[in-house]
């Protein structure tokens, strides 16, 4: 008896240390105030830090001659410091200098070199000359690279072999320097962008366009092939490639404040590349520094651990996991805008007017791989904003609060702020104009009827429910390849396309399906079959979904074309099989979207341009579409600046389109941004990409909130513990009687005889 | 038992070779260089210029086994498959192909699948052989049969209903630890008990109802109805005899099983937040990193090999009537 109530004392005892143990645990030693849920570090939400997500994984190139995703940019563009901008709150979008002085205009030359007036046409400039004028004192960041001795020697160059033994981050060299940033930054940036190293994705488009860019390129690819030709199979370490040696004519350093770039011809959309991050300074100590043996084994490169001048640096890089900026303390500050579209000042956007900006000291970006965590932390009040790359998350809680009086009302009692634009992009389905069903036709005659069931099919495609039920309504249907904020689009009545709509009472209203099949009956397939052989029509759709062909979506389509009585054989494929079919121009039909490089139409037109066919050349004209008027006309307004000549022309394109239906123009999707009631100056956009330097946040409101929302429940763990000491007991009072009872009970061994 | 241990390990060489062989070839035949290159460069605008240079930056411009553009011993060891497969035989695991070092991460992933893995681990067994011996020691008891209606119910339902009602319950409703993330130290509890929680809870159940069935088959041996007629407590007879000996086939899949705990959990980290090796290869098959898929595969592999020969050794340790032959 003695040893059981000795069990029974010591399993009280385990249970209450367990208890205490795991309480002190759970609790983290949080002090008091501190949610115990909280996901950061003690009083980590009092500081002036925002915390936002990435999904999926890190940043994959920081380096700016790569980076060409838009997970990249909020780091790339509040790090480098490109030549120009982007208005931060007006629309439509306007370009504003940032590192140089004022967005300068070009000096046309001719083919002489005899100056041209600026209103001089296209065809006579031979070359215009950008001189820009960069802002003194802008300073890099504190980076080792800069770090020099005292006497005057640069402190890691060179580095000897064991010197980056443990050393994995930028943050364990000791010492960092600084240095003024200057036009042969600029020089060497764009020298790099030609490298074969580094595989810059706009060095082809760059090369175009620039003044000797390509036969630099030549010159740099030979260099490079000579070198290699020295290392043994399978080494890598190639000696670092010295862009200051040699240059090219059309990118210069006139002085360290004054960089010349040369553009062949007039090309009035080129100084939007310089408010692309492609176009930053780069630092040749940097890209020496990262050249060290070493260096890319131990992840230290500018893809990891960028060099720029702008508003914040990179203090923390944790591959898949966490990436930190902090304040750039070489940053000289801008001015928040005083300036904004209607409406901006009703909505608090110009409170912080004149400001310095960056207002946050900390930017913390946390992976949050899947959706239900991030919406969580969200609702906690952890994350400021859950992405800061991406407007889809906004929209899609806009959606979930439309769906439900709820969460409608969870959101409006949390305070959070769901603005949304329509962004400078456009998803839709194209006809491959290669094919011999929906294409360009062998003939004339058979080019109009193809056109004609182009046009039918675009009928009968109702992209109004296709963004109801898939869009969730969060987008708006487009007549036209310019969407909303870029010149040349235009609003109903005059941008309706009339190929698929007529105007009724004011509104555009989609034709009918009986205009449908008459069209259908002139491309020769009455009801849906071939009017010669009576064979049903079978078109086909690529899907990159890799559904399997069964989703909703391509469901809903198939009913679409069925319409017609025409059969939708869905083709479904993963995203590498259908960019290979779309390079071979083999697809007959594909669903596909562009998001703008910069604010101009030209942008959007150019994805239809001929000499931009993707089949066989690598263009970006998926459609393959090919029509020697639109052509001569794109030259023409390429060439052009903004004006009501260009938009002239941009009309008489979108005219050619619309009826040409090369594309079924799907729609322009809204982005939404989502942001916690203590975050002052957010706007969504995609165009602005170093929106992060002027938002603002309150981090007493915080604490308090997220303390409100966040009280733990702690009786339904004591009521767990009390069901299970419920089951237990039984149990071991059977275990007690099983363990007591003797084979025979007391009467039955009184009855032995 | 060296002799034997050698030879197993000389077998294990042959089938990682296998292994690697069948990674390259599987994932050659579902990708190439190229659908790599488009992949990683990402965004609008890839060039057939930016691919070839990618290709040639990372060595993927070279044929896969044989080159016929070169002679001699060239032809096979100038190639892909020889420079991408020699070093990971000696464990090289080299860069990615975003250029980062590889057996770095290894390294640095290791701790955090391993803070999950290994608590999940040890308290599963232990919760599943528990339960399993107190539904055998009320066997043909109403606990019994409910006990095994509650494991077929839990181990019908999938492990990642466990994680989101466990998020549900414990993080959004009740608020008592995080959804997801990661801290090192003594921090990273509250990060942990989620998991380590859902993982014990969602293994219970087949585990259990496994452990179940081998402990009785060993009860209606003899020799347990003679440690009974010596009248030895039934504590006894299920702790020292009937468990003792029931641990045979339990050793082969935990032993077996421990080497694999440093390779993570693939679902778990990435719900949770944690950095581990589990997530780190999920993230290598989303972005079609050659070298990081193949380095997993070659580690899971070679960890595999070892934990069967651990498995093997174990089993005379248990069983003193196993031999080697």
């Amino acid at each position: 008896m003695q040893q059981i109530v000795n069990i029974r004392a010591l399993s009280r005892s385990a249970c209450i240390v367990f208890v205490a143990l795991a309480s002190i645990a759970l609790s983290g030693c949080q002090p008091a105030g501190d949610p115990i849920n909280s996901p950061y570090a003690d009083g980590a939400e009092h500081e002036n830090t925002l915390y936002t997500a990435f999904t999926q994984r890190s940043p994959r190139y920081l380096d700016p001659a790569r980076s060409y995703s838009s997970d990249e940019t909020p780091y790339t563009y509040n790090i480098y410091e490109p030549l120009y901008g982007y208005h931060y709150l007006k629309r439509p979008y306007e370009l504003i200098a940032r590192a140089a002085q004022a967005v300068a205009q070009p000096t046309y030359f001719d083919a002489s070199g005899n100056v041209l007036p600026l209103t001089a046409p296209p065809d006579q400039v031979h070359e215009s000359v950008y001189d820009i004028k960069l802002t003194p004192g802008i300073r890099f960041q504190p980076h080792p690279a800069f770090a020099k001795s005292a006497d005057g020697q640069y402190r890691y160059y060179p580095l000897a072999p064991d010197a980056l033994v443990d050393r994995y981050a930028i943050t364990d060299f000791p010492e960092s320097g600084t240095r003024e940033l200057t036009a042969h930054d600029y020089v060497y940036a764009f020298r790099r962008l030609a490298s074969p190293r580094v595989a810059s994705p706009i060095y082809s488009t760059l090369a175009q366009h620039v003044v000797g860019f390509a036969a630099f390129g030549e010159q740099l690819k030979a260099q490079d092939t000579s070198l290699r030709e020295s290392l043994a199979p399978g080494e890598n370490q190639l000696p670092w490639l010295d862009l200051r040696v040699d240059g090219f004519e059309g990118v210069q350093a006139l002085d360290d404040h004054t960089l010349r770039i040369g553009v062949n011809g007039s090309y009035p959309q080129f100084k939007y590349w310089l408010a692309m991050t492609f176009t930053s300074p780069i630092p040749w100590e940097a890209d020496r520094f990262y050249s060290q043996a070493g260096m890319i084994d131990h992840n230290l490169s500018l893809n990891t651990w960028p060099v720029g001048t702008g508003p914040y640096m990179m203090v923390e890089s944790l591959q898949n996991r966490r990436h930190v900026l902090a304040r750039n303390p070489n940053f000289r500050g801008e001015p928040y805008p005083c300036e904004g579209e209607p409406g901006d000042r009703e909505r608090g956007l110009l409170k912080d007017c004149g400001k310095m900006t960056p207002f946050v000291d900390r930017l913390v970006f946390n992976i949050e791989k899947e959706s239900i965590p991030l919406q969580g932390k969200f609702m906690q009040g952890y994350y400021d904003l859950p992405q800061a790359s991406r407007g889809d998350i906004g929209v899609s809680m806009l959606v979930a609060a439309s769906d439900s009086v709820e969460r409608a009302a969870l959101y409006e009692e949390r305070g959070i702020q769901l603005p949304t634009t329509v962004e400078a992009s456009i998803f839709y389905l194209g006809f491959n104009m290669l094919d011999p069903v929906v294409g360009q036709g062998d003939t004339p005659e058979q080019a109009e009827k193809n056109r004609k069931l182009r046009q039918a099919l675009s009928i009968v495609f109702n992209w109004e429910e296709y963004i109801a039920i898939f869009q969730q309504g969060q987008a708006q249907p487009a007549f036209g390849p310019v969407p909303p904020g870029i010149l040349g689009y235009q609003e109903a009545p005059d941008g309706v396309n009339r190929t698929i709509y007529d105007m009724v009472d004011g509104k555009p209203k989609r034709k009918s399906l009986a205009q449908a099949q008459a069209l259908l009956v002139e491309a020769g397939y009455p009801n849906g079959r071939n009017a010669q052989t009576g064979e049903p029509l079978v078109l086909y759709f690529d899907s990159a979904a890799g559904t399997g062909g069964s989703s909703p979506s391509l469901d809903w389509m198939r009913r679409q074309f069925g319409l017609l009585g025409i059969q939708l054989d869905i083709r479904a494929t993963d995203y590498n099989r259908f960019q290979e079919k779309m390079s071979r121009g083999v697809a007959q039909m594909f669903m596909w979207g562009w998001i703008a490089d910069y604010p101009d139409a030209e942008n959007f037109l150019f994805l239809l341009y001929g000499k931009q066919i993707k089949a066989g050349k690598g263009g970006e004209n998926a459609a393959n579409y090919q029509n020697p008027e639109y052509d001569a006309l794109f030259v023409q307004m390429r060439d052009l600046p903004d004006g009501p000549e260009k938009e002239a022309i941009i009309d008489q394109m979108v005219k050619i389109l619309q009826h040409d239906a090369p594309w079924m123009f799907g729609f322009y999707p809204k982005s939404g941004g989502a942001y916690q009631q203590w975050v002052y100056n957010a706007k969504p956009t995609q165009m602005v990409r170093n929106t992060l330097q002027y938002v603002r946040i309150d981090p007493a409101l915080r604490v308090q909130r997220v303390a409100e929302w966040n009280q733990p429940i702690w009786w339904p763990l004591l009521l767990l513990a009390f069901a299970l000491a419920v089951l237990v007991w039984p149990a071991w009072r059977t275990l007690r009687r099983q363990q007591t009872r003797t084979a025979l009970t007391r009467a039955s061994s009184k009855e032995q005889p | 038992m060296t002799a034997y241990v050698i030879r197993r390990l000389m077998y294990g060489v042959m089938i990682l070779i296998g292994v690697n062989l069948v990674t390259f070839l599987l994932f050659f035949a579902v990708n190439t260089p190229d659908d790599m290159a488009r992949l990683a460069i990402g965004g609008q605008r890839v060039s057939a210029d930016a691919i070839e240079k990618w290709k040639v930056e990372r060595g993927y411009d070279k044929p896969l086994f044989v080159n016929t553009a070169v002679s001699g011993t060239d032809r096979l060891t100038d190639t892909i498959f020889y420079q991408r497969s020699v070093p990971l035989l000696k464990f090289d695991f080299g860069q990615s192909d975003e250029g980062r070092d590889i057996g770095w991460e290894i390294k640095n992933r290791m701790g955090p699948s391993l803070a999950l893995a290994v608590p999940s681990f040890a308290l599963g067994i232990l919760a599943s052989i528990s339960f399993a011996l107190l539904l055998v020691f009320f066997r043909t008891t109403r606990l019994d049969f409910w006990g095994v209606v509650l494991c077929v119910l839990m181990l019908s339902i999938s492990g990642l209903f466990y994680i989101i009602a466990g998020q549900w319950l414990f993080a959004k409703v009740l608020r008592l630890v995080p959804y997801s993330g990661f801290v090192g130290g003594w921090d990273m509890v509250k990060f942990l008990a989620l998991p380590i929680a859902v993982a014990v809870i969602a293994r219970l159940g087949p585990e259990a109802r496994f452990y179940r069935s081998l402990f009785l088959e060993e009860i209606s041996k003899d020799y347990v109805r003679t440690a009974r007629a010596k009248g030895l407590s039934e504590r006894l007879v299920l702790f020292k005899h009937v468990l003792r000996n029931a641990s045979l086939p339990i050793l082969t899949g935990a032993v077996s099983a421990l080497p694999l705990l440093f390779m993570g959990s693939l679902i778990a980290e990435s719900f949770f937040g944690i950095p581990g090796l589990g997530s780190y290869t999920i993230d290598a098959i989303n972005a079609q990193d050659f070298s990081i898929v193949r380095a997993m595969v070659f580690l899971g592999a070679s960890l595999y090999i070892v934990g069967l020969i651990m498995a093997d050794i174990s089993y005379t340790l248990a069983d003193p009537r196993v031999r080697f032959e």
